[in-house]
């Protein structure tokens, strides 16, 4: 069997999901003996337009950013969301939350009316092409991110906990950040980072994006028991849209 | 003859630039430099978040330098609210901003750079053709993020950063270990600069005397604190003043923001910190530019690799001097204990492609009133351009392929974080 050939293409981001994939260090070199990378700007020069596996980092924020998406899906044997920003939008989709004109003028000033300047809103790439598989977190795991790629390779369906990261949290016994009154999204948040932040010593602000069926009123009660609003759940909820 | 060179979009750079040059009949008639990267509207983004989230979004601007981001952010916070932080706090923040320093350098003179000096498109092929070579790059960028993942909780995007201190510190165990490793790589570091020394000849030789600022601090070879620096000037400017240095504009080829003070162009990176600070420099950093016969002022913009590769020696030394001095003192447990209050402040580092700044005003419940972010790949843009203007009349006798490799390695030794520079 000959080698998947992986192709890594990148919008609006930070590129900080590739550099996991480069942190991934020695592992890195076992990496490309299952599969074969063609395409991936930020760290070779080699190129092609023939890759069975696509890596997609970034969200979708421009009219020409969508077709060059579109061009890569037509492409793509399997197209895989990297990271926040392609699987939900990230920390760019509190753009939508803005009016663009204001936004514009904002970081421009008078600048802001030239033509190149143009973006609309933050997109995830589901919302553009057909995502077939979606890597979580913000930055994401590289262990997750093996885990996925040695499935692909080996034509498997990667298994994504569909659980909160309180499950996380609790099997860690650290202390619920709410007795610390602080706002933790753990109980809405897709689990798969063991629940990192809270670990640390402090909140959880969602970058893995929400649960497919999370439960707003028990977090709402949550939230009302330790004294804190739905707006402060609602501001810290934005960050990351959790889509 | 006519010649084109059209790069769509760099490679082994963070971010998306593109290249184009047009000559007619031996005569340049287009030479330019172009960002087309998405603008991500940060400015606006954090207006009217709360001084507790501001951190987390910040740090997004780049996967590289996010720790450089956190600590301009924390610390322009912190200036804005009056919080004031322990001793033992600008020990652990300054030994892991050293951290994303060193692993940045690495990464770049590792896996962006050697690739050109090897003759190779990337470092896939050298894993075969050198792999020592690569299994030290490996190696030390393997150190770097644990070093930085034992100080933040995270290689990327820090989580243990907090304004006021930290949420969680290592423990003395742990930073005896990171001294042991640390005092381990002194080795690998001096095989590292051999490697390099024995391909500096593959460097272009390209001058073009331009004005270098970076932070300076007496006595220090500074990454963390101090005042604005230039070449082209005795005095020096405070940080919070940092708005009549890097007069920004915006070019139409460009959807990031440039920068000017006293000439068309400056450039930051670390070849401007060791413009600046050379004299204070450690001894195996000393080794090294002697080695490479380097000299402030250094003008060729190609060396900005070889400086990167002396200021790896430079952190891993001041590393273990920290290290020695927190262990000396043993760590504390602290209380975060800050509080919002209005206020505007300004936050400066240097991040591991120049020096960085954040300003923030607040009001009384810590909510966001506006923002202004100047990254240093901003501050290269313009000189970027520069280079290729002085240099492009120089090589035009050559094939297009040798042009278009010179300007592309020209773009990858300033390191640019283009998608950081247009935020």
């Amino acid at each position: 069997m000959s080698k998947p050939k992986l192709a890594i293409f990148d919008f609006a981001c930070c590129e900080g999901c590739q550099l996991q994939i480069v942190n991934m260090e020695e592992e890195i070199l076992n990496l490309i003996s299952i599969v074969n990378p063609v395409q991936w700007r930020e760290a070779m020069s080699e190129e092609s337009d023939e890759y069975d596996i696509v890596l997609i980092e970034g969200s979708i924020t421009r009219p020409e950013d969508e077709e060059r998406l579109r061009r890569i899906r037509e492409k793509a044997k399997v197209l895989v969301a990297l990271g926040a920003c392609a699987a939900g939008g990230g920390v760019n989709r509190l753009k939508n939350t803005l009016n663009l004109q204001e936004a514009k003028e904002t970081v421009y000033g008078t600048a802001a009316n030239m033509p190149h300047l143009n973006t609309s809103s933050t997109k995830a790439v589901d919302e553009v092409v057909a995502v077939d598989y979606k890597v979580y977190g913000c930055p994401i795991d590289r262990r997750e991110f093996a885990y996925i790629v040695r499935c692909l390779a080996l034509g498997k369906t990667p298994e994504i906990p569909g659980y909160p990261v309180c499950v996380e949290c609790k099997l860690k016994e650290n202390v619920c950040r709410y007795e610390y009154r602080e706002i933790c999204l753990g109980p809405l948040t897709r689990a798969g980072c063991g629940a990192r932040c809270p670990s640390l010593n402090t909140w959880c602000f969602g970058c893995r994006g929400s649960i497919e069926e999370p439960n707003i009123d028990s977090a709402k009660e949550v939230v009302s028991k330790y004294g804190k609003t739905l707006k402060d759940l609602e501001n810290r909820i934005a960050l990351f849209g959790s889509k | 003859m006519n010649k084109k060179v059209e790069v769509h979009h760099v490679t082994r750079i963070e971010g998306h630039g593109n290249i184009v040059v047009n000559t007619k009949d031996g005569k340049i008639e287009q030479v330019e430099w172009q960002v087309p990267e998405a603008p991500r509207f940060f400015e606006a983004m954090v207006k009217g978040r709360s001084w507790q989230d501001i951190q987390s979004i910040v740090t997004r601007i780049c996967g590289i330098c996010s720790i450089s981001h956190s600590l301009a952010c924390i610390k322009g916070i912190e200036a804005a609210m009056g919080i004031t932080v322990s001793e033992q706090t600008e020990k652990l923040r300054l030994l892991a901003h050293y951290s994303e320093q060193f692993q940045s350098h690495v990464l770049h003179v590792g896996y962006l750079v050697a690739p050109d000096l090897l003759g190779a498109k990337s470092v896939v092929p050298l894993a075969e053709s050198h792999y020592d070579v690569v299994k030290l790059v490996i190696k030390l960028h393997r150190i770097a993020n644990a070093w930085s993942d034992l100080l933040a909780g995270r290689t990327t995007h820090p989580v243990t950063f907090k304004p006021g201190g930290f949420s969680r510190i290592p423990s003395e165990t742990e930073l005896r270990e990171l001294r042991e490793t640390l005092a381990g790589i002194v080795p690998d570091l001096k095989a590292l600069a051999g490697v390099v020394l024995s391909l500096a000849d593959k460097l272009p030789q390209f001058e073009r005397d331009t004005e270098y600022i970076a932070l300076v601090q007496p006595g220090t070879y500074s990454f963390y604190q101090g005042d604005i620096g230039s070449t082209d000037l005795p005095s020096t400017t405070p940080v919070d003043r940092f708005e009549s240095v890097v007069n920004e504009y915006l070019p139409e080829v460009s959807t990031a923001k440039w920068a000017r003070w006293h000439r068309d162009s400056y450039a930051v990176g670390a070849l401007a910190r060791f413009n600046l600070n050379s004299a204070y420099l450690s001894p195996l950093a000393q080794e090294i530019v002697q080695s490479f016969g380097l000299k402030a002022k250094c003008t060729n913009p190609y060396f900005n690799s070889i400086a990167q590769l002396v200021e790896c020696a430079q952190l891993v030394e001041t590393s273990l001097a920290l290290l020695e001095e927190l262990l000396r003192t043993g760590l504390k447990q602290e209380k975060l204990e800050a509080r919002p209050q209005a206020g505007e402040g300004v936050g400066c580092v240097e991040a591991p492609r120049g020096i960085l700044f954040h300003r923030y005003a607040f009001d009384q419940q810590g909510n966001c009133l506006s923002a202004n972010l100047v990254i240093p790949t901003n501050q290269n843009h313009g000189n970027i351009q520069k280079d290729f203007e002085a240099l492009v009349p120089q090589i035009l006798d050559r094939s297009e392929e040798e042009i278009r490799l010179l300007l592309e390695m020209l773009v990858r030794a300033y390191d640019p974080c283009v998608s950081c520079s247009t935020h």
